[in-house]
């Protein structure tokens, strides 16, 4: 059974509809990832599955579970967990606050502190900072606190928002490689929406390629890096 | 600075005085004076040199204070007072020297009506009332960031609930001969209940608004409540009020005017120290963070699992409570409510204690609401000038101390080494 399920998922904003019927499985450790041109509905998909924008008909199943219909609170207490798009960590707060507001629904202390440690030694620059305010940090460095802020909820499930957004291309490698850390030691399974296709690909199982609201295509990430397809339109080749 | 750039700011400056006079000149310069029906034109020459240099020095010093300030932000180490702060922070962090200031202060406000009189008794529990309120609309402000601009009336809410209390209920509290004493004491918990509820009522259509929109709708709530209380007449007495309230009786007694002040005095100071001890408790706690949170980003809220809703929730209902309790303490006080004492004015007044004192900052609420009560008082023959001074400290506040007099601080984690190196 996949950890995660949407059939048919339709979402609107108001008239406009941003998801137009799609369907994605995520099976229990992999890494997925969501690739395609900006206005496909990547981060409405996520936002979806969140409980942040319900969505009017479908399907969304967790561990076999409904959840569709949940309010968010509830669906982060399933062990879904959030990095969202352009990081939106909480600028007035300092980066304990902001990594204590990620395990906001935990109350297991001595654990909570055992999983700050382990976040710190992911992210060692973050130790350092860790009573500097979040909106004090460079980019690179709050794109690792919004992905600690994450971790601290303890997910099953993350789901990452273009991680890369605005990074220097040495951090984006960096970035990856702690994904893909995370997914291997922690085994959190990860759906990872990215523009930057290549990348995203090169480290998931599998790839959906979104266009205007639709799934286009589904396959392993080894055959969507083949597809001819996907070279010319997302990877620009 | 550049000799360069004090000839520029210079020039600029006599630029505005030169722009100032002929703006003036009409208002200032002419005087028109009507005679049997004739209108003649006086000139008061002597004026217009007045309006320049005025309008010159003003325009310099004020030239001189941005630059200073750019400077200040740019090198913030170096001054005189920060300095002088980091001295008395040094001086300050030992224990025995802040418990003795502390103790010090306390016998200061214990020993004040004894040495003061009533006057200023009673000008203290205003600026005390005012310091409650502040702290309550601070969990709003400060930490939830929901701009509520209709605050006032849940200072009413708690206002009216002990004046109707009086009013109706106090007629068979007489008749069966129970002290009337003991309605202040009945009203100040239920006015903060009425208080509670009237805050989780306006939140419930303000739930998915923010910045203007809440303001709007908050200073609506504000004088729809004031509107009510003083169209209907039959049950609130209208513009008129509501008088003799009773003051509280000391143990089934009742005290003279003076006594009862200090009295009330007491009680105020008694309800400022649980305000300030529940106010840090909330603020330390998680439900205070995720209040903090709420007001830096809705959205990673609810992507953190926060319930947004709640969560505004408990911000309204926390901010009316107090102001519940702070309007019963003024009912007891002044004796005398009607609609006027809870006007967008009073609340704008508060929302200015918060703000000049620091969002945010339990210490900054408390010295905004001292200052804004307490001046006013002491400077009576400014009193015509009131507002243009607010305004006027309104904007130095804001351009040179944007975080406000005594901006909060933030709490430290401290970890122990060992644990963070692996």
């Amino acid at each position: 059974m996949a950890l995660l399920e949407l059939k048919d998922v339709q979402t609107f904003y108001g008239n406009i509809q941003a998801l137009k019927g799609i369907s994605i499985s995520v099976e229990e450790g992999e890494i997925v990832t969501l690739i395609g041109a900006n206005g496909a509905g990547k981060t409405t998909t996520l936002m979806s599955i969140c409980g942040i924008t319900p969505i009017r008909s479908g399907r969304i199943v967790l561990k076999g579970q409904e959840i569709s219909g949940l309010s968010p609170n509830k669906i982060v207490g399933m062990g879904v967990s959030q990095v969202p798009e352009g990081r939106r960590i909480f600028p007035q707060l300092t980066v304990s606050e902001n990594l204590d507001m990620g395990a906001f629904l935990r109350s297991d202390r001595e654990d909570i502190k055992r999983d700050m440690e382990e976040v710190f030694a992911i992210f060692p620059r973050l130790a350092e900072r860790r009573n500097q305010l979040g909106g004090t940090l460079s980019g690179g460095e709050q794109q690792m606190l919004a992905i600690s802020r994450a971790l601290m909820a303890n997910p099953h499930l993350l789901l990452l928002d273009e991680p890369s957004l605005g990074l220097a291309p040495l951090l984006v490698q960096n970035i990856f490689e702690v994904i893909q850390k995370i997914n291997k030691e922690r085994k959190t399974t990860i759906l990872l929406v990215e523009q930057n296709a290549n990348m995203a690909l090169k480290i998931a199982n599998k790839g959906y390629v979104m266009q205007n609201g639709v799934i286009k295509i589904a396959d392993t990430a080894a055959h969507l890096l083949e597809n001819e397809e996907v070279r010319k339109a997302y990877l620009g080749l | 600075m550049k000799p360069r750039s004090i000839l520029t700011d210079i020039g600029k400056s006599l630029v505005t005085a030169v722009l100032f006079m002929v703006l003036l000149f009409p208002l200032m310069v002419m005087k028109v004076n009507v005679s049997r029906g004739v209108a003649q034109i006086q000139f008061r020459w002597n004026l217009l040199p007045i309006v320049g240099i005025g309008a010159f020095v003003l325009s310099y010093v004020w030239r001189i204070a941005l630059e200073w300030n750019e400077r200040r932000g740019n090198n913030r180490s170096g001054g005189i007072f920060s300095r002088t702060k980091a001295v008395a922070g040094v001086y300050l962090a030992k224990s025995a020297v802040r418990t003795s200031s502390y103790l010090l202060l306390l016998a200061f406000v214990i020993a004040f009506p004894f040495l003061f009189g009533m006057y200023h008794t009673n000008v203290m529990i205003t600026a005390f009332i005012y310091v409650i309120l502040a702290l309550g609309l601070n969990i709003v402000v400060g930490l939830g960031g929901l701009l509520n601009l209709g605050y006032a009336a849940f200072f009413g809410v708690g206002a009216y609930t002990y004046g109707l209390m009086w009013k109706y209920v106090g007629p068979s509290f007489v008749a069966a001969g129970i002290d009337t004493g003991w309605l202040f004491w009945i009203s100040l918990p239920l006015a903060g209940i009425i208080a509670t509820l009237f805050g989780i009522l306006l939140s419930l259509p303000v739930l998915r608004l923010r910045g203007d929109y809440l303001a709007i709708i908050t200073l609506a709530f504000g004088e729809i409540f004031r509107m009510v209380m003083q169209n209907s007449s039959d049950f609130t007495g209208g513009a008129t009020g509501i008088s003799l309230i009773p003051r509280p009786w000391f143990f089934g007694q009742k005290l003279p005017p003076i006594k009862a002040a200090t009295y009330i005095y007491f009680i105020a100071i008694v309800l400022v120290i649980i305000t300030i001890f529940v106010v840090r408790r909330i603020e330390d706690s998680k439900v205070g963070r995720a209040l903090e949170a709420m007001r830096e980003d809705e959205v990673a809220c609810e992507a953190m699992g926060i319930d947004l809703v709640k969560n505004k929730l408990i911000t309204f209902a926390l901010g009316a409570f107090w102001a519940g309790i702070a309007g019963v303490l003024m009912a007891a006080q002044t004796t005398y409510i009607n609609p006027d004492s809870f006007t967008l004015w009073e609340s704008i007044i508060i929302l200015m204690a918060v703000v000049i004192g620091g969002t945010g900052s339990i210490p900054g609420a408390i010295g905004g609401a001292i200052l804004l009560k307490l001046l006013p008082e002491y400077f009576r023959a400014l009193s015509q000038y009131r507002m243009l001074i607010y305004g006027i400290a309104m904007i130095l506040i804001i351009i040179f101390k944007p975080e406000g007099l005594i901006p909060r601080k933030r709490k430290q984690y401290t970890f122990d080494k060992k644990e963070v190196t692996r």
